[in-house]
């Protein structure tokens, strides 16, 4: 068995490669708790008040554009704008634990605590949304500062042609990842899913959740500017957090792809054994 | 193929064991010396970091044409006390605020003698812990120049808001220190969008306190006393929802 770094050797398929640096493991596995804690503690807050508007205010008795709740022959719904999708049993009307039938948005089993408790989501959302916000903080700083960012994950000009990402997406669904040394670099489809995670989708969680923060609204009034108001902030929060949990979900799926133990090996010790290149 | 099987195992025992950590958090939660500690550090971080770099900030302040066209009410709107009610029934005409506790001059002042000292109106926003806003017109009497009025003891640093309206057993109570009393759109506020202060918003007087959440605008005020600690105020958190609810004494986030 070889070991090499992939920058100056040249390893080839079946050699183990330096993947990942040890910011970058640790950043990981935080995000990966945080992001369960977070979205179940959120979905918790959001089933206090299940609707969602645009602009400075919205309450109960303003449009909503999206809004889980039960309808007049007791079946649980979501609407998203005229759009009405019967979603009973899972969003809005459920049964818990117990099998007591339940009025509320998001079910027992997405949400932390299980059980209905605003005060109690604040407590776990709020405390660890701190170890996230400076998580994201701490990572991007350190990742230009080790040149994580420029050498690893900034497209080169040849990959943004868009023949190359039509190519790299092809490939992507025909389920042919990279090989060999193609496989110690992120393609670009990865580049770009990565890029947006960590500058849009959570830089953007963080600064919409504090737009909710009347205190911040006065600390900082720009924030309510940069999203259109709190509500259009309260609603980015969750579209932005959606979007988080396509990005996890397909992010799993490719992990299962390009083999598990290999890429949860490479996330742990930050060894990654490079896939043997294809017979010709 | 062993490996591959592996892998596979490694995997399901993944997604099995993913719920298990899970309600492993769900009971945490359930323990008070990890809610009391780990799950509070959040606000006392907030709060901190609140009070050092944003202490002076003003709340935005909007336009007649950014105003909620229904502003609901929430919470008791309807206090039972019959000592309420007596007053509501002759518009609070012998109706004053206490107001007690660390102060120099002790004294009860008539809804007509607030109305009478200098006044504030402000349209902001009041945002809801369970994540509405509305945005409604204020005018009041700036807390400050009461707390002025009677003289406040050095060793004073919270301000006890004590309510007419009853959920459950205890009547409302809530408080803020003194950063947010004698914050200049901190007012005790008898009038809303224009009209006398309604019954359903708190009336005769509620407190506006622009850059904390909803629960902490106590309606239907009766008295206001300084305290050195909130020790000795219903279970010691505060508030009746920080003592009922385990919400946040610090609610600016």
């Amino acid at each position: 068995m070889t070991t090499l770094d992939a920058e100056t050797r040249n390893p080839k398929g079946g050699d183990l490669v330096k993947r990942h640096r040890l910011s970058t493991r640790l950043w990981h596995w935080i995000n990966a708790a945080m992001f369960f804690i977070l979205l179940m503690s959120g979905l918790m807050i959001f089933n206090a008040h299940p609707r969602l508007y645009w602009g400075e205010y919205g309450a109960n008795l303003d449009p909503a554009w999206l809004q889980i709740g039960v309808d007049d022959q007791q079946a649980g719904y979501l609407r998203i704008g005229d759009a009405r999708i019967g979603t009973d049993g899972v969003l809005g009307r459920w049964e818990d634990a117990d099998g007591q039938l339940r009025n509320r948005a998001f079910p027992y089993w997405a949400t932390l605590p299980s059980n209905y408790n605003l005060a109690l989501a604040r407590r776990w959302h709020l405390t660890f949304a701190w170890v996230f916000a400076v998580g994201i903080f701490v990572y991007l700083v350190w990742s230009l500062l080790n040149r994580h960012v420029g050498r690893d994950l900034l497209p080169r000009r040849d990959e943004m042609r868009p023949s190359h990402i039509l190519a790299d997406l092809r490939d992507h669904m025909r389920l042919k990842l990279p090989r060999g040394i193609e496989a110690a670099r992120y393609n670009i489809l990865q580049k770009l899913a990565y890029l947006s995670v960590a500058l849009v989708l959570i830089p953007g969680m963080v600064l919409t959740g504090l737009t909710m923060s009347p205190q911040m609204d006065a600390s900082w009034p720009w924030l309510l500017d940069l999203f259109g108001g709190r509500q259009s902030a309260r609603s980015l929060h969750f579209i932005f957090a959606f979007l988080l949990v396509l990005f996890v979900i397909v992010h799993l799926v490719m992990v299962l792809i390009a083999g598990p133990f290999n890429e949860i090996r490479s996330m742990i010790t930050g060894w990654f054994r490079l896939p043997k290149e294809r017979s010709k | 193929m062993t490996r591959r099987l592996m892998t596979r195992r490694a995997a399901l025992t993944g997604l099995v064991a993913s719920p298990m950590i899970l309600s492993g958090c769900d009971r945490l939660g359930q323990s008070p010396s990890f809610r009391n500690i780990v799950l509070s550090s959040g606000e006392w971080l907030s709060y901190r970091m609140h009070r050092l770099f944003g202490a002076n900030a003003m709340a935005r302040e909007y336009t007649e044409a950014e105003m909620s066209p229904d502003f609901r009410t929430n919470g008791s709107t309807r206090p039972q006390s019959a000592e309420y009610q007596r007053h509501l029934a002759n518009g609070f005409a012998t109706w004053s605020l206490k107001v007690s506790g660390l102060v120099e001059e002790p004294q009860a002042i008539p809804l007509a003698d607030l109305r009478a000292m200098p006044s504030r109106t402000q349209i902001t926003r009041h945002d809801c812990v369970e994540g509405w806003s509305a945005i409604g017109k204020w005018t009041g009497v700036p807390l400050g120049a009461v707390l002025d009025r009677v003289m406040l003891k050095p060793e004073a640093r919270y301000i006890v808001f004590r309510c007419a309206d009853a959920l459950g057993l205890s009547p409302y109570y809530e408080s803020i220190d003194l950063v947010d009393a004698f914050h200049p759109q901190t007012i005790l506020a008898y009038g809303m969008n224009g009209s006398d202060l309604s019954q359903g918003h708190g009336a005769p007087i509620r407190l506006r306190v622009e850059r904390q959440l909803g629960y902490k605008h106590a309606k239907f005020i009766m008295e206001i006393e300084a305290v050195d600690s909130l020790s000795d105020i219903g279970l010691g958190r505060g508030g009746y929802w920080e003592d009922t609810g385990f919400y946040e004494w610090y609610a600016g986030i």
